[in-house]
């Protein structure tokens, strides 16, 4: 009873605190925690009941891990775990490459200001959803009216239909996507790499370090934690796929889902075209346990390392 | 040491190569966006025939015509789109700046069972299949305004940057001497701290009208109602069905694919459609981009 009271106490003393989450509170119980209960769908064979959500929920059986055993013994589940790691990979290590070096190019350019009209421009595709781009790639890879095609055709080579051969499709995802975030996150590097003092660089010049000896021993050294963190917490989204990169660009075209479907875009097709409520359920959750146990690891590592940088 | 700073920079040579390296890039980001542009510009006839060329032979201005006289879809998504961007950013700055501020005073008794209620949401998902179900089965939000509002509303990471922000730039002592003179903890919020918070609100407010404004994913799972669906959504379904012509070809000879070609608008069209929605970004361009690195490096400090 004491603590009963206490609680009441407790509560009445914070409630301006508490009525400042309230609202937000409500949300993420609807919009996350409501959603995290009703991955039990995954485990059920899932039907509409014209009562609602709840009677549907509650009035289907259960098929234990039914919808986990026809997901994997599908050709699909491999197709795309392997596409969204793969992919993840290819993004994570070029990702770095670029933004690091492109960093390390923008820093060095005497002229400060044009260094800044460079950044502005590559900024800007950061800003824009994958529909627009999604155009802008077309602009290029049209079957008939497309640049590339023109120049294919100039140079008497035969035409590609580029929505419909998968071959370089790998490559242009790639490519895209690296294209969209460089701006954005060799900026990241960019700050850090100006925060480093630069009476290291004078003293190693002094000593006859050449710019590449300097690149190793000060600034790699120096923006390491950075890149630790921001790698692994990129590691910890290796399960997630960018739904717009891999649906709006290849604009949803058939002929193409063997390299552009991920978790992510099968679980969209599942919901949508084929109604597979169950199995879509359970690549969902598939996904966000894997995810959970990257999250978790790649955490734990990075606080470890630099303890500020971790998520939590 | 200004002098030897001079005499770390790189050779005129080295320069030269790292500005031609950067400017190149930099122009690869920008020129799609111009290439959109001209052939937005270019005469209707000029595109079956030459394709799309970065000099057109012959220009035009027919698709802005086309676009204004015919334009109500466009008019109305465009509407649809800017609504949503500003209920939207304002609904998601109230909900962020009160749960952010409570979780980051140390005198709030339940700060780190909310800050957890946040931070799980990062780490685990329900997926889009059980979103989907209770979005449209319970709370009944298919076909309405507040299905492409609501679900981006809250997000733990706006939140987190949030909650770093009140942490560093508001003093403690100036929240005590609001106290002390007699202030509750709500008017001290709201006359002391909110006033000192301008920056990090601007950019918390810039991510969600960015979000809001690009956002295409919710009206492709909720919107069926043409009258509901904002401007990225309805280039998205000019695309798709451009796209359901060319793989279904034998449709687009017959009387039906061209009843459904007759509806969509024109190359030249298409591409203002998107000049149109990419503009108001590039205009608001400048004041982003300072925002977002000052976001950036208030994500970075963590409190």
């Amino acid at each position: 009873m004491k603590g009963f009271a206490n609680m009441l106490k407790n509560i009445s003393r914070n409630k301006w605190f508490l009525l400042m989450v309230l609202p937000a509170t409500i949300w993420f119980l609807l919009f996350s925690y409501l959603p995290m209960v009703g991955t039990i769908i995954a485990f059920k064979s899932y039907r509409y009941s014209r009562d609602g959500f709840w009677a549907s929920l509650f009035h289907s059986d259960w098929v234990g891990f039914k919808n986990f055993k026809f997901l994997f013994a599908t050709h699909d589940a491999y197709i795309i775990t392997r596409n969204t790691l793969l992919y993840n990979l290819a993004f994570i290590i070029l990702g770095l490459i670029c933004s690091v070096a492109m960093a390390v190019v923008l820093s060095e350019i005497v002229n400060k200001k044009l260094a800044k009209v460079y950044q502005t421009g590559m900024f800007l595709p950061h800003f824009l959803s994958w529909v627009i781009i999604g155009y802008f790639a077309f602009a290029f890879l049209s079957e008939d009216k497309g640049v590339l095609n023109q120049i294919l055709t100039g140079v008497g080579l035969h035409p590609i239909s580029w929505y419909s051969d998968k071959t370089y499709w790998p490559v242009i995802l790639i490519v895209m996507n690296v294209w969209k975030e460089l701006g954005y996150t060799s900026v990241m590097y960019l700050a850090a790499i100006v925060g480093i003092d630069r009476s290291y660089y004078e003293a190693a010049m002094i000593d006859g370090a050449s710019k590449w000896q300097q690149f190793k021993n000060i600034t790699l050294p120096a923006i390491s934690p950075l890149i630790i963190t921001l790698t692994l917490l990129n590691v910890g989204r290796i399960f997630y796929s960018d739904f717009g990169l891999f649906f709006q660009l290849p604009r949803d075209s058939g002929a193409l889902y063997a390299v552009t479907n991920t978790i992510d875009t099968y679980v969209y097709r599942g919901l949508t075209a084929t109604g597979e409520i169950g199995m879509s359920t359970a690549a969902g959750l598939y996904q966000s346990l894997v995810g959970f146990v990257l999250v978790m690891a790649a955490n734990l590592i990075v606080r470890k390392i630099d303890k500020d940088s971790s998520l939590f | 040491m200004a002098k030897a700073r001079t005499l770390n920079q790189p050779s005129r040579a080295s320069n030269t190569i790292l500005n031609v390296i950067a400017a190149v890039f930099s122009i690869a980001c920008v020129f799609p966006f111009l290439f959109v542009i001209i052939i937005s510009f270019t005469n209707e006839k000029a595109l079956s025939r030459d394709g799309y060329r970065i000099i057109p032979k012959e220009w035009s201005l027919e698709a802005y015509r086309y676009i204004f006289k015919t334009g109500d879809q466009l008019l109305r998504s465009f509407g649809i789109t800017v609504l949503i961007t500003v209920v939207g950013a304002l609904l998601s700055l109230v909900l962020i700046s009160h749960f952010a501020y409570a979780i980051s005073r140390s005198s709030f008794r339940y700060r780190n069972f909310f800050s957890f209620i946040a931070i799980f949401t990062m780490l685990f998902n329900g997926g889009m299949v059980p979103s989907y179900i209770i979005n449209t089965r319970m709370l009944h939000l298919k076909d309405t305004l507040w299905a492409l509002i609501l679900p981006l509303a809250v997000n733990a990471f706006y939140i987190m940057i949030m909650r770093t922000f009140y942490r560093t730039t508001v003093p403690d002592a100036i929240v005590e001497a609001g106290k002390i003179d007699g202030a509750g903890e709500l008017r001290v919020f709201y006359s002391v701290v909110l006033p000192i918070s301008l920056p990090g609100l601007a950019t918390i407010g810039l991510f969600s009208t960015l979000g809001y404004w690009n956002d295409w994913f919710n009206a492709l799972l909720y919107i069926d109602n043409p009258n509901l669906v904002p401007l990225q959504a309805l280039l998205m379904r000019i695309e798709n069905s451009m796209q359901f012509l060319v793989t279904n070809s034998a449709l687009s000879g017959s009387g039906q694919g061209m009843a459904l070609l007759s509806t969509l608008p024109q190359d030249s069209a298409r591409m203002a459609m998107v000049v149109l929605a990419t503009v108001p970004i590039v205009l608001a361009y400048p004041f982003f981009q300072r925002f977002f690195i000052s976001g950036l490096t208030v994500g970075a400090v963590k409190g």
